[in-house]
């Protein structure tokens, strides 16, 4: 212990200098970690027209796509972004071909199996999940609306070959996609739970799957 | 709790807790001080180590993660054939300012190298932005990976 107190002053500059971009953005870090509540379907039962209801659905299921647990690794480019204000990701990262990181910086470089704690900075945890991967091209979210997002996800050409019954399963049961409810200190939560979430896809595919315009 | 760790080869026993950082077993209980702390956060690494052949932050690894996987560190990498590669590269071309950040950086360039064989500028930018220099000598490192690349 008394070895690390002495290694700080040494590196202060380090710190001080070289990080300080990445330690600016850290400070929009500082976070709520409840998400509020999420719909549940019966909520929707009012809208007599099944297409208007299915919309209506999917448009309280994309609150939860469209938060920063599950957006920041749906972006635009091949780079995530992250924090509550999806800044570019620091170290600046690009996916590669595997969607894993480059051989050399991959994910796991600093990302483990499950989230990791961090003592004594302003950033509480690293986050993490044995399945840490930017989600591929074709499921960029990131600029869409709700409806192109809708679109996309049940497009198989593009949701990687998903039929709508797997769709179901994949938000219900898919534990990077629960991530998203545990994403470890400092860090908040999208709304509702994974299951109330899945509630809302599965009514949605049950009322067609129609999509906001 | 007691932990074997691999570590360049060698066998050690140590009793510790399983989330301290590997980092602070590396240094403190081992002894093997190549190893440097910049952040603590994940966010320059200089604290960058081998494990499984796959370059971690051992700043935010808890040490029963890393438990019975060869960890590799800057004191043995250059018995690889791309760690002496590399340190003979970054020797070459004087890399080194203050070498604060520099185990680090060999490291992540050794795990790099041993993965893509032949990297463009674009591939080593992409890599190397995540060991931050103070001293600023990310030219020279490019060039020492191109020479040891080129080494082959
Ligand atoms: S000390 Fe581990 S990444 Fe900075
Ligand atoms: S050589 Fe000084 S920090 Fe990199």
């Amino acid at each position: 212990m008394i070895k690390r107190i002495f290694a700080i002053p040494l590196v202060a500059v380090l710190a001080a200098t070289g990080i300080v971009a990445g330690m600016g953005s850290l400070q929009s870090n500082a976070e709520t970690s409840d998400g509020g509540a999420l719909k549940s379907v019966s909520d929707f039962e009012a809208i007599a027209d099944t297409s208007a209801r299915s919309k209506a659905i999917f448009e309280e299921a994309s609150r939860v796509m469209t938060h920063p647990r599950c957006i920041n690794c749906h972006p635009a480019t091949r780079s995530p972004t992250q924090g509550e204000d999806m800044h570019p990701h620091v170290p600046l990262m690009n996916a590669s071909e595997s969607s894993l990181g480059p051989a050399g910086l991959v994910c796991s470089t600093c990302h483990g199996a499950e989230n990791r704690p961090v003592v004594g900075s302003r950033m509480k945890s690293i986050p993490g999940n044995s399945h840490w991967s930017l989600a591929p091209a074709s499921m960029a979210w990131q600029g869409l609306t709700v409806g192109e997002i809708c679109r996309q996800v049940k497009d198989t050409s593009r949701n990687g070959n998903r039929s709508l019954a797997d769709l179901i399963r994949h938000m219900g049961e898919d534990h990077l996609v629960g991530w998203a409810w545990h994403p470890g200190e400092g860090r908040s939560a999208p709304p509702g739970s994974q299951e109330t979430f899945a509630a809302l896809i599965d009514a949605w595919v049950s009322t067609g799957a129609e999509c906001p315009d | 709790m007691t932990y074997d760790l691999l570590v360049n080869g060698k066998k050690y026993v140590v009793d510790v807790d399983g989330d301290i950082p590997l980092l602070w077993v590396l240094r403190d209980t081992i002894g093997l001080t190549g190893t440097k702390f910049g952040c603590g956060i994940a966010m320059c690494g200089a604290c960058t180590v081998q494990v499984d052949g796959v370059p971690v932050r051992s700043c935010v690894v808890p040490v029963a993660e890393a438990a019975a996987k060869p960890i590799t560190t800057i004191e043995a990498i250059g018995e690889t054939a791309e760690g002496a590669r590399v340190q003979k590269a970054w020797l070459d071309i004087d890399v080194v300012q203050c070498g604060y950040c520099q185990s680090g950086q060999i490291m992540s360039a050794t795990a790099f190298l041993a993965a893509n064989p032949s990297p463009t500028d674009e591939d080593i930018d992409a890599v190397m932005a995540g060991n931050i220099c103070r001293c600023g000598t990310y030219p020279r490192i490019r060039a020492a990976i191109k020479l040891a690349a080129a080494g082959r």
